[in-house]
């Protein structure tokens, strides 16, 4: 995938005198001391990063973080004090006011707000088409597209109501809707779920993947909530005092976490709602081939000290399990024999599970498995490793605090 | 105390004295302009017999205001009439009308600017604030000096009057606008013109149409004052009646102004309502 946002040593000082902060910092002072001596508040400081195409980039922190702030100078609500924003190859730090007006239809889908900001005057249908209609796309075109996001985030029969007599999650989806009618690629959300019902709000969530899904939209999505970030984001950039401490997947963050302060922070997540078979899959030592003897078979398992074997084709898909025990009894029964076939009652089935199924999922798996490792396939039945109860334990014990967690789910296995 | 008197008195008249002589074309133009303007709109209402007018005005209060008011405007138009002081309601209505026409012309520019410029706003703010504090009395000074007696200086000392509320109201209306509201509409790309034409002005219209609702309340106290300098409609009744110790005469004149001030703010005061109901 290729970069779709490049940040460079971007930073934000709000004050009459920005320039006069930032040569502080870069002297080395810190932003307190900035703040106490210029009385220039630092909002964001020297931040570099990308975001990939159609990828859901997270922003999180606790608020006066930044995050909000480095978004808005994503799309210059907030002008830079210094540093780079490329998006599509164009440094957008260097457009002119009505170049910027222009970029911003084009590339932006405009925002989506914590508290909505849907124009109360307007109906459903109306505020849709408000994007659009700044664009001054005429009457038809604008309300065919508004029609048909109003489908997609399916607030259909509700396009004259307004914004008053529709719930607060209803509402977010008109700012969901009015964003996604833009024919641009970039989407960003300021803690747009924040505001609603636990349930509703992951309701939302599930919504914003499934349509994330279909419209493969680049979306700059701002949180305080761990979990959001953690459900949402594709890749997550983890905020503390207007620095980007640590950018990663979900796992890459929980399982090393790059300071104490992004460690103290998923601590509490619960980590095997989190960590998926890709993370504590190990390498296959061996496979059987149906061609192999039983006898060659056996001494594969017996040479990695294993109480089974999974058989695969050349293809490396999975084709079942072989249990040691059978597979002695059987070589027993038939050792006068020179030649013996393999018998297909002694290759088990084995589901596999897939790399992205989480440990919660495989920890349910392993209470009704009876043999011992669960191969792990990619969607062509390609075996590309095993998970063994141990990495499982270990995995999930990895935090100290995760301890007692992990004795429970230990014991349930 | 001291045995020299800072000449103000002097120093107040040359000035006039010497706006009125280069200004005059200005002072001139002025004046035939709300000459006109009241004149049009009172020849144009009296033209009408005055049941017609007493029915188009409670048809748009109740359209405006709902039939409760629209049925206190019709019985109190009707005793109006009967009274004898239609032609004095008439005019006094033409001269609130210009002098609002004014003041929103010109107050609503004003207030718009103010929203938009921090350093306008401040130095607007002390003048309105100067404005509100001198008694409306006072306003009838100037506006004589520079357009002599009769109608026209009253319309100008009603617009100078009724002016600040708006603005201030125009301008409290556009800064409370959710700042998201106009962050979502730059996010869009929109210009400085759509922002203000499609986020701002509809978002701040309640606020703006109390504005203008106040500054009609204001002009209308304002326009019985400026009788005292000749501007005729029901003010020159209730000054007769107080000049000649006519209690009664004083008193009809007096309701009349009240049925009036009623109908006017149940009127302006239901715009912003109405609105809210039907969108």
């Amino acid at each position: 995938m290729e970069d779709k946002i490049v940040v460079k040593n971007l930073s934000k000082i709000f004050g009459h005198n920005p320039e006069k902060g930032l040569d502080a910092l870069k002297k080395g002072m810190s932003k307190k001391e900035v703040l106490q001596k210029y009385n220039q508040k630092v909002g964001v400081y020297d931040v570099s990063f990308s975001v990939k195409n159609s990828e859901i980039f997270v922003l999180m922190g606790l608020s006066g973080s930044g995050k909000s702030t480095l978004q808005r100078l994503i799309n210059r609500l907030h002008e830079p004090t210094n540093g780079e924003i490329i998006i599509d190859g164009t440094d957008i730090t260097r457009l002119g006011k009505k170049e910027l007006r222009k970029f911003r239809q084009k590339h932006f889908c405009g925002m989506v707000f914590q508290n909505f900001a849907i124009l109360p005057h307007l109906t459903v249908q109306e505020n849709v088409e408000f994007g659009l209609e700044l664009q001054g796309i005429d009457k038809e075109k604008r309300a065919e597209k508004a029609l048909e996001v109003i489908n997609l985030v399916g607030l259909e029969g509700n396009e004259n109501s307004y914004p008053s007599e529709l719930s607060g999650g209803m509402q977010q989806r008109v700012g969901l809707a009015r964003g996604l009618a833009v024919d641009a690629d970039i989407l960003l959300m300021d803690e747009a779920f924040s505001a609603l019902d636990p349930i509703i709000r992951r309701q939302m969530q599930d919504e914003l993947l499934m349509i994330q899904d279909r419209m493969q939209k680049t979306i700059i999505f701002v949180t305080h909530d761990l979990d959001e970030a953690f459900r949402l984001g594709n890749r997550i950039a983890i905020m503390n005092d207007g620095a980007i401490v640590q950018i990663g997947t979900a796992e890459e963050i929980i399982s090393k976490p790059a300071s104490d302060y992004v460690r103290a922070f998923v601590e509490d997540m619960d980590r095997s709602a989190i960590l998926t078979a890709a993370a504590v899959m190990q390498p296959v030592e061996d496979t059987a081939f149906p061609a192999d003897g039983p006898r060659t078979i056996l001494r594969k398992i017996r040479k990695k000290g294993l109480t089974g074997i999974l058989v695969t084709n050349t293809r490396k898909e999975l084709q079942g399990y072989i249990r040691a025990v059978e597979l002695a009894e059987y070589i027993n029964k038939n050792k006068d024999k020179e030649d013996i076939p393999l018998n297909d009652d002694l290759v088990h089935k084995a589901e596999g599970v897939n790399e992205d199924t989480s440990l919660s999922e495989i920890i349910n798996i392993y209470s009704d498995h009876e043999y011992g490792p669960i191969p792990v396939v990619d969607k062509n039945n390609k075996l590309k490793g095993v998970i063994v109860k141990g990495s499982v334990i270990a995995a999930l014990s990895e935090s100290g605090k995760n301890d007692n967690n992990a004795q429970e789910l230990l014991e349930e296995v | 105390m001291f045995n020299f008197r800072i000449p103000i008195n002097d120093w107040v008249t040359k000035i006039v004295e010497y706006l009125e002589r280069e200004l005059a074309p200005i002072f001139d133009g002025f004046s035939s302009l709300i000459l006109f303007m009241v004149d049009s709109l009172k020849d144009g209402m009296l033209f009408l017999p005055p049941l017609v007018l007493i029915i188009i005005i409670t048809a748009i209060t109740w359209y405006m205001a709902g039939w409760r008011n629209s049925i206190i405007a019709f019985l109190g138009l009707l005793l109006s009439e009967n009274i004898g002081l239609w032609e004095a309601f008439v005019e006094t209505l033409a001269l609130v009308l210009s002098a609002e026409i004014l003041v929103v012309l010109v107050g609503l520019p004003l207030g718009i600017m103010a929203a938009r410029n921090d350093r306008f706003n401040a130095i607007l703010r002390p003048i309105l604030d100067f404005m509100q504090t001198m008694p409306a009395f006072v306003y009838l000074i100037p506006a004589v000096m520079f357009f002599g007696l009769g109608l026209v200086p009253g319309v100008v000392a009603t617009f100078v009057f009724a002016l600040p509320p708006l603005i201030r109201l125009t301008n409290l209306g556009i800064r409370q606008v959710p700042v998201e509201l106009v962050e979502a509409a730059d996010a869009f790309g929109a210009t400085e013109m759509q922002k203000l034409m499609k986020v701002q002005m509809p978002v701040a219209k309640p606020t703006i149409l109390a504005g203008i609702n106040q500054s009609i309340m204001l002009g209308l106290s304002m326009v019985v004052i400026a009788a005292m300098i000749g501007a005729g409609g029901l003010g020159e009744d209730v000054l007769r009646g107080i000049q000649r110790l006519q209690v009664g005469q004083g008193f009809e004149a007096g309701l009349v102004v009240v049925i009036l001030a009623i109908i006017l703010d149940r009127i302006t005061a239901g715009f912003g309502v109405r609105k809210k109901k039907t969108g």
